[in-house]
């Protein structure tokens, strides 16, 4: 039985992505198995989404593309995170932190008091 | 890349989504094979977590930003390809657009040029007119009634502190060159402030200051205008410190005017300027310029800096009394002078600088912009029905495409796109169209003895102009259609086809509505073109009351011969009879005024109780003949109406109704007024003489009167001969030109065929007449086109319900009267509101029509009537013929 998995809130899926492209270039397909990886499976990508997000992240100027071969031997386009995308990530990821600080505080305390 | 980049390699930003995508796949695919999936299970799995390549495609695309532009183009291909399956209708409607627009885009050039334009020099708002307020009423001797003797010239320059600057200006014909290379050149006559005050640089040498306009100049200079210099001159600046002949006096030319400076009255340009002091050098040493009761200057200034043109007025006005006052002439009736000390300046804005053309043509170009208007306007609605029909042929396509998932907002733009498409290829051509339309207008309107100029260029004015145009035809083109196609109902048009029963209660009642619009505008065209094509006809066909065909009309200058005053009457005399000694001349005779457009001469007129004026012209016995002006009563003037035998005139029919009541004039009396060089004097009248057209056609036939030549108390060295023969007149003109050249080598002598000449005064006033006949019938013959159209269309589309009556038992004849009976419910409303609105149009133009009244009853009824039977024809027709339908075809027939 496959753990339970979460739809990813809105507007996450860009930040995710520009994380897992600190790494380094990477493709689109090593991105999708990545996100799988690191959270355990917990998160359910659509696949099929990722893309959109990657063609409007380098419409934007957070990632750069360019084509390579890829370790089959295939040319694949590889996507890296660019200075203005590495500033995009540290405001999202700041963003992102406190709203969770927030929602998780929030969640104590309604805790707290129930019990 | 930017969005530009990415349109231009669509193709290969497709193949790389396309490859990046695959690799995602094949690499799903084969992780799914190696973690123990069947390949076609693989496939199935990858298939599910991917999602729809296409939808992802899509995304992707719209990812890049170019989505709106690909979709745009789309519509516009969508677009071209629609036209061009209907060419005929796309022809047609570009043809209509072009024309429409070019023709609008014409007139407003030449409205802009004539009315709206600024004069070219710097801050052209603070320039004025000074005038005598409401004119002076031709008062003495007059060129405009606005303008201004030379002497109160000097006084209001001496006297007004409102403006910083200000000059005199009129315009006059002088002689260039000697002997047989003499010619005509228009010369600027101005006052030495006119450059320094318009703020006008020369492009050569120097030009006019104050000190070159002092009285009594001796050597005066000439200033040449740019034109002038570049064809006579090259352009060379040798030009200046040369010497040139004007009216047989060496001057000096002294500078060039710059080339966007064709003077200050629009319409006109100058060859050169000379100082007013120069006239009594090229007039040898005739001062009349400075008399007080010649008025023919133009006084223009330049407003101190806060000084408005009312303060300016009112500056004016108040210091009039003295300024009249100094100059009141000598020589005439008290009564005259009184009204003259009356009279009070005022200042008008000169910011467009000045023109008779305005006033002349002022109503009728906004009236001819109007009735252009009205004419694409009408155009536009014909082409919305056109449009309006293809469209509910395609509505089921539109209902598939809607339920196929288009959004109504693409739809709309699709329909737009081909309206803005037809709108905008007939602003582009009409813009090439107006410049050649309003050219030839203007070719049209000039004429040999008055020359327009007019600076027609395609400026940001035009084009904004017809860009309006152009989204105006766009819109009332495409917002129908639009519309229409926005409210489909899918599933009920596809059913229906478009043509359901449950819309049409809706939809015919707006129908009904627009047929009464249509109706009343319609109307509203028809009688104004009516009137217009009436108003021509009556131009062209105007009975003047004299002849004026196969008439020589001849100028002769004397002044030259240099002959003692006393000789002047009997050389004229002899001139006459040398004239009438040749074979082909079967009658001459003298005048001193030309009729139609040959200027006006009036006298004050005392007889009896009456005080009135006359026009007054002083012929040699004979000219009744020549004219073959009929004589009504008593006697024609001959030989022994002499100098010293008593003073007889011959009167008109209007002179008779004026001063004697209708009663028998013969052998009654009456007194001029007197005046500088025409002493009052005493008439008796010999005989009366049938009205005829005096300056020009409008208005009624002036009273007027007619003295023995040998009479006439002043005696100038020039006369004006009409001679009438049977031969052609070119040649006839060169006989007498070889002949007299050998008697009198000295004496200028100018010819002209007197129809030509009476052609040339009216010709503005026909083309504009022509123009305005042309464009409103063109208006009429759309609008009645259109109201046809909207009927039958109307009538289609009640096709089913006709079946349905029928079905139900209803009668042919019963059809048709129930759709005549509605026809004219609706015929009668529109009428109605037709002609409330053609009376209010016909008031406007009331000014511009000629020989019939604005309210002339037989153009409202033909109106009508042609109106009645376009809509008539337009029912019953169609109406017929769904009658005569089998009721199940009808039903079942889409």
């Amino acid at each position: 039985m496959n753990p339970p998995k979460s739809d990813l809130p809105q507007g996450t899926l860009d930040l995710l992505i520009l994380k897992v492209a600190t790494l380094g270039p990477i493709h689109g397909y090593a991105i999708a198995q990545r996100l799988q990886q690191i959270s355990r499976d917990a998160l359910q990508v659509q696949q099929g989404s990722l893309y959109p997000a990657l063609h409007r992240l380098e419409n934007k100027g957070f990632l750069a593309a360019e084509w390579k071969e890829s370790e089959t031997g295939r040319e694949a386009k590889f996507y890296r995170l660019t200075a203005k995308g590495r500033r995009q990530l540290r405001a999202e990821t700041d963003n992102w932190q406190r709203l969770s600080d927030a929602v998780g505080l929030v969640l104590q305390l309604a805790e707290g008091e129930s019990s | 890349m930017n969005w530009w980049q990415r349109l231009g390699k669509k193709k290969q930003l497709e193949g790389r989504l396309d490859t990046e995508l695959r690799f995602h796949f094949d690499h799903q695919v084969a992780d799914n094979i190696r973690a123990g999936m069947s390949e076609e299970e693989a496939r199935r799995k990858a298939r599910l977590e991917f999602g729809s390549m296409d939808a992802v495609k899509e995304e992707c695309r719209s990812a890049w930003g170019t989505i709106w532009l690909e979709s745009t183009l789309q519509d516009i291909r969508l677009a071209l390809r629609t036209l061009r399956k209907s060419s005929a209708f796309t022809f047609a409607a570009t043809c209509t657009l072009t024309l429409g627009i070019g023709a609008n885009t014409a007139i407003f050039q030449l409205l802009d040029a004539v009315r709206l334009r600024s004069l070219p020099v710097p801050n052209p708002q603070e320039l004025a007119r000074i005038q005598i307020r409401n004119g002076n009423g031709g008062f003495f001797l007059s060129l405009d009634d606005y303008a201004v003797s030379y002497p109160l010239w000097e006084e209001i320059r001496a006297h007004q502190q409102a403006f910083s600057g200000m000059f005199a200006w009129a315009s006059q014909w002088l002689r260039l060159g000697e002997g047989a290379q003499a010619r005509r050149a228009s010369a600027l006559v101005v006052s030495g402030e006119i450059f320094s005050t318009l703020q006008v640089p020369p492009v050569a040498g120097r030009l006019f200051r104050r000190e070159d306009d002092q009285p009594g100049c001796a050597a005066p200079g000439v200033v040449l205008s740019y034109g002038f210099w570049q064809s006579n001159f090259g352009g060379q600046h040798t030009a200046i410190g040369s010497r040139m002949v004007v009216n047989d006096v060496s001057l000096e030319v002294i500078g060039v005017a710059p080339a966007t400076f064709s003077g200050v009255e629009v319409g006109k340009n100058f060859d050169l300027a000379v100082p007013i002091c120069a006239l009594s050098v090229l007039h040898r040493g005739d001062r009349s310029f400075q008399r007080l009761d010649y008025s023919w200057l133009i006084v223009m200034g330049r407003l101190k800096p806060g000084w408005t043109l009312a303060q300016a007025s009112d500056h004016l006005s108040a210091i009039s009394p003295g300024l009249f006052e100094a100059t009141v002439p000598t020589g005439y009736a008290a009564a005259s002078l009184e009204r003259y000390k009356k009279f009070r300046l005022e200042a008008i804005s000169a910011r467009n600088g000045v023109s008779s053309l305005r006033e002349q043509y002022d109503a009728p170009l906004w009236l001819l912009l109007g009735i252009t208007g009205l004419v694409l306007l009408i155009a536009c609605a014909n082409l919305t029905n056109l449009i309006l029909a293809r469209a509910s042929a395609r509505q089921r396509e539109f209902a598939v495409r809607l339920a196929l998932g288009a959004s109504r907002g693409r739809l709309i733009r699709q329909s737009l796109c081909e309206s803005l498409l037809l709108a905008s290829t007939g602003a582009a051509l009409g813009l090439v169209l107006a410049g050649a339309l309003s050219k030839s207008i203007l070719y049209f309107l000039s004429t040999e003895g008055d020359p327009l100029y007019l600076e027609l260029t395609t400026d940001c004015r035009m084009l904004a102009f017809t860009a309006t145009v152009g989204t105006l035809a766009c819109v009332i083109l495409g917002l129908a259609p639009a519309l229409r196609s926005s409210h489909i109902e899918p599933g009920a048009a596809i059913k229906a086809g478009g043509r359901g029963l449950t819309t049409a209660r809706e939809g015919f009642s707006f129908q009904r509505l627009l047929v009464v619009v249509q109706i009343s505008v319609s109307l509203v065209l028809v009688v104004g073109a009516l009137l217009f094509v009436r108003s021509f006809r009556n131009l062209m066909t105007v009975d003047l009351g004299f002849r004026e065909k196969g008439i020589l009309l001849a100028f002769f200058d004397m002044s030259r011969l240099r002959l003692p005053t006393g000789q002047i009457k009997t050389f004229k005399r002899e001139l006459l009879d040398d004239i009438r000694s040749i074979p082909q001349v079967q009658a001459a005779a003298t005048t001193t005024n030309v009729l139609i457009g040959g200027g006006m001469f009036s006298h004050g007129i005392r007889a009896g109780a009456v005080d009135d004026w006359s026009r007054f012209a002083w012929v040699s016995p004979g000219y009744l003949e020549t004219l073959q002006i009929p004589l009504l009563a008593g006697r024609d003037f001959n030989p022994g109406d002499t100098e010293t035998s008593p003073k007889v005139a011959l009167v008109n029919q209007t002179f008779v109704r004026r001063f004697f009541a209708n009663t028998n004039p013969i052998g009654k009396t009456f007194r001029t007024s007197p005046e500088p060089d025409y002493p009052e004097t005493e008439y008796q009248i010999i005989g009366v003489i049938k009205d005829t057209k005096y300056f020009n056609l409008r208005g009624e036939n002036p009273a007027m009167s007619y003295a023995p030549a040998s009479q006439d108390a002043a005696t100038w060295p020039s006369s004006v001969m009409y001679m009438r023969s049977s031969v052609p007149l070119g040649p006839l003109a060169a006989a007498i030109r070889r002949s007299l050249g050998e008697s009198h080598p000295q004496m200028g002598m100018q010819f002209r065929a007197f129809q030509t000449h009476i052609e040339e005064g009216l010709i503005r006033e026909r083309l504009m007449a022509a123009l305005s006949g042309f464009f409103g019938a063109l208006a009429a013959l759309l609008a009645t086109i259109g109201l046809y159209g909207v009927m039958a269309y109307m009538m289609v589309r009640r096709r089913n319900e006709i079946g349905i009556r029928m079905a139900l038992g209803a009668s042919r004849p019963q059809i048709v009267g129930l759709v005549m009976k509605e026809a004219a419910l609706l015929l009668v409303i529109g009428v109605a509101t037709g002609f409330a609105g053609s009376l209010v149009f016909a008031r406007t133009a009331a000014k511009l029509l000629f020989g019939l009244t604005a309210r002339d009853p037989l153009t409202f009824l033909a109106a009508a009537v042609l109106l009645a039977a376009a809509a008539a024809l337009g029912s019953y027709l169609p109406a017929q013929r769904a009658s005569r339908l089998d009721p199940v075809t009808a039903l079942r027939d889409e």
